[in-house]
């Protein structure tokens, strides 16, 4: 009962909160009504009793993703409304619905065939935390190893697309050496061009 | 009133379409970038529910590698955001045809 309580007001609000990002015109808006819908989403997992991915999706997504999002979108220009494409809307809804159940389809397949084994099946007496860890570590040792390296080819690739011109402070220049700095910058800019 | 696996894929299903529809509707690559996230969300919600409902772990190992392509996603792709940005000032994506395709 209790389950079914939190499911259905669990998903209420994950549907409103992603349907805000979707929809509105405000960075902003969108930004933090993203980081409400994966704390929400997070709830689904420790209903189904996955409770590390839970605890993964919170510090993962709302830490680690949403800082990065907040902290990148500092780089850009967030106050004025982003424009939206001018398609027809008719087409993208039919689309979307259209896809929506080509994946309902993909899922329930496998389920009405009753072709799904049990690799690892879930032992009783251990925790989740703990079959997770002896399953990832046993059968998925190399996509975990494969997946480390992946992380840090990222993080490399971050720090050094981002990370141009960050030796030049702007807090410890003078006034005058920001302006030269920025003219110097706006005629590279016209005179590189693209 | 029991939550079975349908539940969960029908919710999984309605916020597949919805980042589909933002993936669609989107021209600002920030936005775009937010849509993509919803659309990997709403796969874990599935994988998780049919790792519970089958007794299987190897639904959520998957969900933990989606979890790592998301983040290694994202830092990639808003480094280059960043680096496009400072270059032209626009992140808009009808803009981004200098090779004139």
């Amino acid at each position: 009962m209790f389950e079914a309580i939190a499911f259905y007001l669990f998903a209420a609000l994950t549907i409103v909160m992603f349907t805000i990002t979707v929809m509105t015109s405000q960075a902003l808006y969108a930004i933090t009504a993203m980081a409400a819908g994966m704390i929400f989403i997070s709830a689904f997992f420790f209903i189904l009793g996955a409770d590390f991915l839970g605890a993964i999706q919170i510090i993962v997504y709302t830490g680690a993703v949403m800082a990065l999002y907040a902290f990148g979108m500092m780089f850009f220009d967030t106050t004025r409304n982003v424009i939206e494409k001018r398609t027809n809307p008719k087409i993208v809804f039919v689309l979307g619905i259209l896809a929506a159940v080509m994946v309902v389809a993909i899922f329930v397949a496998p389920i009405v065939s009753n072709n799904i084994h049990a690799l690892y099946p879930v032992e009783a007496n251990v925790g989740n935390s703990q079959a997770v860890g002896m399953v990832l570590f046993s059968k998925y040792l190399v996509p975990f190893e494969v997946a480390a390296v992946m992380l840090l080819v990222a993080m490399i690739a971050g720090i050094v697309l981002a990370g141009k011109k960050m030796d030049k402070s702007l807090t410890l220049m003078a006034d005058d050496q920001i302006a030269l700095n920025h003219t110097s910058q706006e005629s590279n800019h016209k005179g590189g061009g693209h | 009133m029991e939550v079975t696996l349908t539940h969960y894929l029908v919710l999984s299903t309605v916020l597949f379409a919805i980042g589909l529809i933002g993936v669609m509707r989107r021209k600002n690559l920030l936005m775009l970038f937010f849509a993509t996230e919803i659309l990997l969300n709403a796969t874990n919600i599935a994988f998780a529910a049919i790792s519970h409902y089958i007794g299987d772990l190897s639904g959520q190992m998957f969900a933990f590698f989606i979890i790592a392509i998301a983040a290694s996603e994202v830092a990639v792709g808003l480094g280059l955001l960043i680096v496009w940005y400072k270059r032209t000032g626009k992140i808009d994506l009808d803009q981004m045809n200098s090779m004139r395709g």
